[in-house]
């Protein structure tokens, strides 16, 4: 039998892998919802760009489901604290998650006449979507404290996240897609990845200076010489993917991969940075892991069936990447 | 004043209400839509390929109405019910892990497949793919009808310091009146979903379809639909008498029972009257109620005023009671006419035909009512004798539940109303398409999504 505190500790890992699973695989979704074109002419890109998601934007969602799920099981008093404390932007997201969802469907099989409205819809429930994921991510931050400088900086937070998703969103387009469309993945990357190091930059200016332990934790000594390597591993994703973009389609379509993966490092590196900047409280300075943790038997049932479960999860999901490889073709059912 | 704890019932209720529609409907669509591959697959005959295409298109449909609405769910207990999580979490919590675990990646993931790779994969792994996108499901209806029945019927656990922990997962999960539940929604989703098929199928043929596929349609929906009406009927008389053994104050507002009888009628109409706690214009057949229940003309029923807990709403669960019966015994008359008619005459006179396509929804109908008498039947406990609603609900101003309420609402009526439309319209649109193609040559005529020309492999 583990102990309850390791217990506490395996769970929060295991969700903080789910959330961060789902910020880069829905991520990219919501990021190519947001940069969608909804000018009347561009239908056929249109298409292309939600035929390259189509697959998969189901299963990313489920991620998300997942680390709530986790969040409920393991942590109850911290989902129910967070939940109630956000409850109008969840409800303003969930409402986001649902337009997008239908729309995406509905846009195929409504009248043709309604089809351009139902893209508009998909892009406007993209976008709500990713702002309030980054409104509540600054809240969490700044331990849901009410006050102007507090929205000031959700706000700021709220945007960051939406030049994030839009930036791995543009990448994922440019390895899916080919021509004039990835012509213009290209730009949108590269305006959205900019707009995402100035948001990155802001919240790790901003984040020491509002909470003061977090500051301690990052400037101490010898602990400071290893960790300063995730902002500069992120800074070096950021200046290699901006050099990289500059010289992109290349002869034979080469690397056009690369950037997709130098942002889902960047994503990883700013998780690693708020988890460490947290870490053990699953609430900033509310709750810690330990805390808020529900029994060890119900948790050892979960784990068991986890630990069977979860790779499995993973050899299908790597399969259907696998059968969907390659450039972005029509959708159809038959 | 409407207080945090109505609105949120009455969100919770919007909300799920809204989600069982779809889940209903793609529990056993999957199944029968992985029928009609196999039935390709073995005959090659491009008519079940037709019947496959069109009703994988309203499968996918259906499916994402599911998920959106069935996410909005898994927030639900953390910001309304916030007590729940904190009193019975260590069950609750397990078995909606399993769910998301075992089914929702499941069926997600091989959806994608399913839906999109039928070129991209060898044809076995695709009708492999649709049954896993089955077995998805129906794994997922055990999993959070484990936790439902153990709501209404908990076992296996034990109360330490106020909290309740599992002692048993087994007796959890196949609590007493699971396997009554399980059967019961099973059934129910088979029904809806067979007289779905044969009304859709029915409108296509109203509208001038004269292919064979609709007609094949048809025909599958119609004998499930004659095979499962009668044995629904038979499981729910079952489902009552466990209900009775275990929540004796349901029934006893089920059958409209104010004060303890012996030799109780079974009553077919009646308006109960809350505040005289009796009935008016009772009209019922004597002794039968009795009967049904404890399998003795003179048998005792147990009577509202006899319970300590106040009882739950009686009105609403006596008509939703009998509206879900009405709808039972509807169906299968239905079902047993109309398979008479196609075999006696091989075809179905044109008022049969218009009376299926009135049934099309009718089972989203019995399903509502029959979840209102189980939810409303279990008042005032969310968990049978454990914790009361009042006890769970959150903290959260009444404003914020009223503002997320008025949401929710505005978009699940724009939605309800989109889907349904959008049924009629693929049935109008597919009536129009060529009899025999070839089954794997793409068509331009019902594209799912037509192509950028300098997008291709
Ligand atoms: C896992 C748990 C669960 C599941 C599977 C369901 N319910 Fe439920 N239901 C609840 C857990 C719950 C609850 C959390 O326990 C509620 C909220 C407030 C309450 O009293 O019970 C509830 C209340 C509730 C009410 C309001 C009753 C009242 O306040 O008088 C209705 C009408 C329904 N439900 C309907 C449904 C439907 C149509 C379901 C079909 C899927 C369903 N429930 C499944
Ligand atoms: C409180 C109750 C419920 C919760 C919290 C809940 C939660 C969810 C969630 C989160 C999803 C989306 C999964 C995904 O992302 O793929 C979902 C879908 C689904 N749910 Fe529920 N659900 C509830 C009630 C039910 C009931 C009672 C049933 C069946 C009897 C059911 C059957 C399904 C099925 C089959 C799906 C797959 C999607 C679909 O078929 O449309 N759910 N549910
Ligand atoms: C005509 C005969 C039927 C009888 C005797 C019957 C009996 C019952 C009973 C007693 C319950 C409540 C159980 C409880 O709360 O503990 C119930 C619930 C329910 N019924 Fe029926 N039913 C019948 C037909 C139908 C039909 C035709 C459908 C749908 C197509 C349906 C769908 C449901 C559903 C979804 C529930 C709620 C889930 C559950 O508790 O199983 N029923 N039924």
């Amino acid at each position: 039998m583990i102990s309850a505190d390791v217990l506490s500790i395996i769970f929060a890992g295991l969700m903080g892998l789910s959330v961060i699973v789902y910020a880069i695989l829905d991520g990219y979704d919501l990021g190519v919802g947001i940069v969608l074109p909804i000018n009347t002419n561009a239908e056929t890109e249109r298409d292309t760009m939600i035929a390259s998601i189509g697959p998969f934007w189901d299963a990313n969602e489920t991620w998300l489901v997942l680390a709530v799920g986790l969040l409920l099981v393991a942590f109850p008093a911290a989902n129910a604290l967070i939940l109630t404390k956000l409850y109008l932007p969840v409800a303003l997201m969930l409402i986001g998650l649902i337009l997008r969802g239908v729309a995406f469907d509905f846009r195929a099989k409504a009248a043709i006449a309604h089809k351009l409205a139902w893209d508009r819809v998909f892009k406007m429930g993209s976008i709500l979507t990713a702002l309030t994921q980054g409104y509540m991510l600054g809240q969490y931050v700044m331990s849901f404290e009410q006050s102007l400088s507090s929205f000031l900086f959700c706000s700021l937070s709220a945007l960051g996240v939406t030049a994030a998703y839009s930036y791995i969103g543009s990448t994922w387009l440019i390895m899916k897609t080919e021509g004039e469309l990835q012509k213009r993945s290209i730009r949108w990357a590269r305006l959205s990845g900019r707009a995402s190091f100035i948001g990155v930059l802001t919240v790790s200016l901003i984040n020491p200076l509002v909470n003061p332990s977090v500051f301690d934790r990052w400037f101490q000594f010898p602990l400071m010489m290893f960790v300063l390597l995730i902002p500069i591993l992120c800074f070096l994703a950021f200046l290699f993917n901006e050099i990289l973009l500059a010289r992109l389609p290349k002869p034979n379509d080469r690397h056009c991969w690369l950037p997709f993966m130098m942002v889902t490092l960047i994503f990883i590196m700013c998780f690693s940075a708020l988890a460490f900047s947290f870490f053990p409280d699953i609430v900033p300075n509310k709750l810690t892991i330990w805390e808020a943790a529900s029994a060890p038997e119900s948790l050892m049932f979960i784990l068991w069936g986890a630990l069977f479960v979860v790779p499995v999860i993973l050899v299908y999901t790597a399969f259907s990447y696998k059968v969907f490889h390659g450039k972005a073709t029509e959708l159809r059912y038959y | 004043m409407l207080d945090t704890l109505i609105l949120s019932r009455v969100q919770f209720a919007l909300n799920i209400s809204f989600h069982i529609l779809f889940p209903t409907i793609s529990i056993a669509l999957c199944w029968f839509v992985l029928f009609f591959k196999i039935r390709f697959d073995q005959t090659q005959n491009p008519v079940w390929m037709r019947a496959y295409r069109f009703w994988v298109k309203i499968l996918a449909l259906t499916f994402a109405l599911g998920i959106v609405s069935g996410v909005t769910m898994s927030f639900q207990f953390g910001s309304n019910w916030p007590g729940f999580m904190e009193k019975v979490g260590n069950i609750a919590g397990p078995l909606l892990g399993y769910e998301v675990l075992t089914a929702f990646f499941l069926e997600a993931t091989f959806l994608g497949i399913m839906l999109f790779g039928i070129h991209r994969v060898p044809s076995k792994m695709h009708t492999f793919s649709a049954f896993m996108v089955a077995v998805g499901t129906t794994l997922s209806a055990f999993w959070i009808l484990a936790l439902d029945s153990w709501m209404q019927t908990p076992s296996g656990f034990e109360i330490q310091n106020g909290v309740v922990h599992a002692s048993n997962w087994w007796a959890i999960i196949f609590n007493p009146s699971f396997p009554y539940r399980m059967t019961h929604m099973l059934i129910a989703s088979g029904l809806t979903t067979a007289f779905l098929i044969a009304g859709i199928s029915a409108y296509r043929i109203q509208q001038g379809d004269a292919k064979h596929a609709p007609q094949l349609a048809l025909k599958t929906g119609l004998i499930v639909a004659a095979l499962l009406a009668p044995v629904q009927v038979f499981i729910g008389d079952l489902h009552g008498l466990n209900t009775f053994e275990h929540q004796p104050q349901k029934v006893a507002a089920m059958e409209g029972v104010w004060h303890t009888e012996s030799g109780a009628p079974l009553l077919l109409f009646a308006v109960p009257d809350e505040s005289q706690k009796t009935n008016h214009l009772e009209v019922g057949i004597p002794n039968l109620a009795s009967l049904i229940l404890t399998h003795d003309l003179n048998g005792e029923i147990k009577g509202l005023s006899e319970f300590d807990s106040e009882p739950p709403p009686v009105a609403p669960i006596f008509y939703a009671f009998r509206l879900m019966i009405a709808i039972g015994v509807l169906m299968w008359a239905s079902a047993w006419l109309a398979c008479y008619q196609l075999y006696r005459h091989k075809t179905l006179p044109k008022r049969t035909v218009k009376w299926l396509n009135w049934m099309t929804f009718s089972g989203w109908f019995a399903t509502l009512a029959g979840w209102y008498v189980t939810e409303m039947g279990r008042q005032p406990w969310l968990v049978n004798g454990l914790l009361s609603t009042q006890e769970a609900v959150t903290t959260v101003p009444p404003s914020h539940v009223g503002l997320s309420l008025l949401m929710y609402g505005l978009v699940y009526a724009i939605l309800l109303v989109a889907y349904i439309h959008t049924l009629r319209l693929m049935a109008r649109r597919s009536t129009q398409i060529e009899e025999y193609e070839t089954p794997n040559t793409p068509s331009s005529s019902d594209p799912v999504f037509s192509t950028a020309p300098g997008a291709s492999v």
